[in-house]
């Protein structure tokens, strides 16, 4: 096996060293009542050859872009990943390293993290970020695991109009704290109204999604006045498409407290959900309650700048059950990615792109409201909105997915009332021509 | 003695990135504009983050600057105990880099992937088969992410019985992780003391078990590198008392295709597959924490599972018990590939592997024992954990010694971990380090033990080779600066 490079020459001289007759006499010590009956019933070893093949089988059995048109967003974006970033994040100097625990010989993961941290903060708008959580809907749960300890709070509220993925992991996180979870309802317009929220009163935080699951740029700069009529209360902005904050004004010009949210748009391949990258900033008061590894500037005995992982009396390895969270390993490797594309598109591209992306969201928009397609809610969007097609769409869509086209996210099943409601998506990836295509056979 | 490895080179030093490249700059290819601008209302547009403009020339210097300051698996051995820094085959990042894979979007219909379904599918059957644990769910993004998974179904269980209990135990040996997982789902740690052969005797937990406890954690083999022997007692006295039995598999690379964690009296196990199926752990992650759980307690666990009906499968969220979701959509799929791939090459020969892991780890235990106190003087598993006490007369520390590996040319072991041993060196070598490698190794640390007792100011000032010297960790702290 060319993973195992012993020699039987070797494994003999060893086993005489540790004084064990053969390799199973080294675990003579296991009780017979917990061992196996029988040996591993595992595929017999494939060759590399013979992998490729059974690979490429099952890959290929996958729907995917350029020969299928996907117009479907919801958390996880087609974006266009520049070939240097592959080609750097495949240097495995970075991704055969462990977490930096050493941090005289890990200097290359530890500068990444730092100016990972930087530049998610110069793109959220807050003080400090983390070095990662694990995606978006793990990284809100712990937002609000952090506005209870923060506020010794035992209630918070949730949009609506938030990632129902995002709401029930938030659910699943805060189960057995007892904690209570409000939602507040959305409105007609696909926004949210804190006026529908009946009683704001003792909340430990408030979360809200923008550009939200529907797509629709919430009036963040409202919701944040209103939630810090209660100073105590932290205002929580998550977001699945950071790309939106390459053009609209940042959460926390916008009064957020935390920003956190799913980072796979910069830099990483979808992979059907993961690894992602869990964003994750906060004001510079609530540091020390933050959850996650933090890198921080530091010198050597030299003088010289240099990196360590820092402020570990937050984290499990120091504080154990009192810790700020229980996390450990992170997405170290996605956060490289991500800062890497920030890097690659810099604000001038980050600009671009992102007007690139809105303009072609709007262009279908227009095009769909046009060909006499309702556009439910009456609100700027980014690169995702919602349209409502006339009854009985699930066919239409069933022929088109034949056509290698998937128009979009049927509502109805996280929304029941939203029935023949589809949440699209246009990226930089969807062609005119493609969108074009996409009306033409949905009127056909 | 064969030349050590470890020496000087030309390092570049490399500014920060936003201390680089000029407004305009770009090293990204635009995608051709082919619609209208449409510009959004003023009070929505704000200024844009302060990024830097690079050319793709200046990030590629940048990160390949970054890259040769680091230390990874493919550089030298890493014998990071409790990590299991193995060998990350090549072939399995290109499988995950497949288009198909790569690609694909995590809410497409199932007519349209099931050849991922199918791999997420087989991976679970595969990691049933490894652990004798039957249900398995891959959705946990890392170890810690499986703890609290395994947290969460304990919590659901005793709910569902209409009991709350309070308590858990945990060893005194165990990672950081465990209690603050348990803490999460509101069950304080009683610590359970392990005894003087390093592990867990069962009339200890008898003594601390009852029904207010809901059960125990234990890492299995523990992190001194021992097996647990009483296991499968102790599982008898948790279950007598209607607790659980959680184990930790952080460690489950000494025991593949010897051990059944089932017939062990184990209820709910978390794996890494970023230590045991040769992930790469990417500097800090992802990993991946697969869950696996006895058929009782299958119906805990998160949704959606796969499912396989009439040739097709498929992902279901119809389980009415689950404890929910704790990620947004199936975990790590990307790293699931990968250790789906490693399973694929090794077959059966996994048992194999955890055989040289436990051979290694015993090879370098009785070649250093003269040298470095071992505290806990047994057979051990895949990994053997020593102390600096004989050196501590000449005022060198574990950290020393782990400093002065570098200038070897090694990545350190694990250090001041378990808690319960003083000044803890934990040397995991894993199965993928030749003789050749590990004969080399233990030269280093024998040298090392000399110049402890004949020049110890060589270990104080160590590292000399790496870029940096030792960094000031105590100011980094004080003054927190994480952000240029
Ligand atoms: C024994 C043990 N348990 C749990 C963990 C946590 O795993 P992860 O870092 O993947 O969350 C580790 C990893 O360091 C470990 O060594």
């Amino acid at each position: 096996m060319r993973y195992l490079p012993h020699t039987d020459e070797e494994i003999a001289a060893m086993l005489q060293k540790a004084g064990a007759m053969d390799l199973d006499d080294l675990f003579s010590g296991i009780p017979e009542d917990c061992r196996r009956g029988r040996d591993l019933d595992l595929p017999e070893p494939f060759t590399e050859w013979e992998l490729n093949q059974h690979m490429a089988v099952l890959s290929g059995k996958m729907a995917v872009s350029p020969e299928y048109k996907i117009f479907l967003g919801a958390g996880s974006y087609e974006h266009y990943i520049p070939e240097v970033i592959k080609q750097l994040l495949a240097r495995s100097e970075f991704y055969t390293a462990y977490t930096p625990y050493q941090p005289e010989i890990s200097q290359g993961t530890l500068q990444a993290i730092y100016e990972y941290q930087t530049l998610t903060t110069r793109l959220l708008g807050l003080d400090v970020a983390n070095a990662s959580l694990y995606d978006g809907a793990s990284g809100l749960a712990e937002a609000l695991l952090m506005a209870i300890r923060i506020t010794g709070r035992k209630k918070v509220a949730v949009a609506g109009s938030i990632h129902p993925f995002y709401r029930k992991v938030v659910q699943t996180y805060l189960a057995p704290t007892g904690c209570e979870i409000v939602e507040i309802p959305y409105l007609a317009n696909g926004k949210t109204d804190l006026t529908r929220l009946p009683d704001l009163a003792d909340l430990a935080g408030i979360a809200v999604q923008s550009p939200n699951f529907f797509g629709c740029i919430e009036d963040l700069d409202l919701i944040g006045r209103e939630i810090h009529s209660d100073p105590k209360t932290l205002f929580v902005v998550t977001f699945t498409e950071p790309l939106a904050y390459g053009i609209l004004k940042n959460p926390g010009s916008l009064g957020a407290d935390i920003a956190c949210g799913e980072g796979q748009s910069f830099g990483i391949p979808q992979s059907f959900g993961g690894p992602g990258l869990g964003m994750f900033a906060a004001k510079k008061r609530f540091m020390r309650n933050m959850p996650g590894r933090l890198v921080g500037k530091t010198k050597d005995e030299n003088g010289n700048r240099g990196f360590v992982l820092t402020l570990a009396t937050r984290e499990q390895h120091i504080r154990r059950e009192k810790a700020t969270s229980n996390i450990c390993s992170n997405q170290g490797l996605c956060a490289t990615a991500a800062a890497m594309y920030m890097a690659a598109l810099g604000r001038t591209g980050l600009r671009e792109l992102a007007r690139l992306n809105h303009d072609k969201a709007e262009y279908l928009k227009n095009q769909l409201q046009q060909a006499g397609f309702t556009i439910p809610f009456d609100t700027p969007t980014f690169n995702e909105f919602v349209v409502k097609f006339p009854a009985g769409f699930e066919t239409t869509h069933k022929k088109l997915l034949a056509k290698k086209i998937v128009a979009g996210l049927d509502l109805s099943l996280y929304y029941p009332e939203l029935i023949d409601h589809y949440l699209l998506s246009v990226t930089e990836t969807s062609s005119k021509e493609d969108m074009d295509a996409l009306i033409k056979e949905i009127q056909a | 003695m064969k030349a050590m490895t470890g020496t000087r080179g030309l390092v570049l030093n490399e500014p920060f990135l936003w201390e680089q490249g000029a407004r305009g700059r770009t090293c990204f290819s635009m995608p051709r504009r082919d619609v209208d601008p449409c510009p959004l209302k003023d009070e929505l547009v704000g200024q844009g983050p302060d990024f830097p403009d690079l050319s793709e020339v200046d990030l590629v210097r940048h990160y390949t600057r970054l890259s040769t300051w680091n230390f990874g698996v493919d550089t030298g051995m890493y014998p990071l105990g409790s990590c299991t820094m193995k060998y990350n085959p090549k072939i399995n990042e290109k499988m995950a880099s497949l288009p198909g894979f790569a690609g694909a979007h995590p809410l497409l219909p199932a007519e349209l992937c099931q050849g991922v379904l199918k791999l997420m599918y087989d991976l679970e059957k595969y990691l049933a088969e490894i652990t004798g644990l039957p249900a398995v769910t891959l959705q946990p993004a890392a170890g810690a992410h499986g703890e609290l998974t395994g947290m969460l179904i304990f919590h659901a269980f005793f709910k569902a019985r209409n009991q709350q209990r309070s308590k858990i135990l945990i060893p005194d040996t165990a990672h950081g992780t465990n209690p603050a997982s348990a803490a999460l789902c509101g069950f304080k740690s009683i610590p359970v003391a392990s005894n003087d052969q390093g592990v867990l005797a069962p009339e200890e937990v008898a003594e601390l078990m009852d029904e207010e406890t809901a059960g125990i954690m234990i890492t299995n083999p523990n992190t001194l590198g021992l097996f647990e022997d009483n296991i499968k007692k102790i599982a008898g006295i948790v279950h007598a008392k209607g607790g659980l039995v959680y184990a930790d598999g952080a460690n489950m690379n000494a025991i593949m295709g010897i051990v059944d964690m089932s017939k062990s009296g184990v209820d709910i196990l978390h794996l890494n597959l970023h230590k045991t199926f040769a992930t790469p752990h990417g500097g800090g992650g992802p990993g991946s924490g697969p869950v696996c759980v006895t058929k009782n307690l299958e119906k805990f666990l998160p949704v959606p599972r796969v499912i396989h009906q009439n040739g097709d499968y498929t992902l279901t969220y119809d389980c009415p018990e689950s404890i929910g979701k704790l990620h947004a959509f199936y975990g790590n799929f990307g790293v699931q590939i990968k250790a789906y791939s490693y399973i694929l090459s090794m077959g059966a020969e996994l048992k194999k592997a955890s055989q040289l892991a436990v051979l290694n780890a015993n090879y370098i235990k009785e070649e250093l024992k003269s040298v470095f106190h071992l505290p806990y003087d047994r057979a051990c598993m895949h990994e053997c954990v020593f102390t600096d006490k004989f050196q501590k007369p000449y005022k060198v520390t574990t950290l020393d010694i782990a400093k002065r590996l570098m200038d070897y040319g090694f990545h350190p072991p694990t250090i001041y971990f378990p808690l319960v041993v003083h000044g803890a060196l934990m040397i995991e070598p894993t199965e993928t380090e030749s003789k050749t490698s590990i004969d080399l190794f233990i030269a280093a640390l024998k040298a090392i033990a000399k110049e402890a007792r004949e020049s110890p100011e060589l270990l104080h000032e160590a590292p000399r080779n790496p870029k940096m010297r030792r960094l000031d960790e105590t100011i980094a702290a004080r003054k927190p600066c994480l952000a240029g």
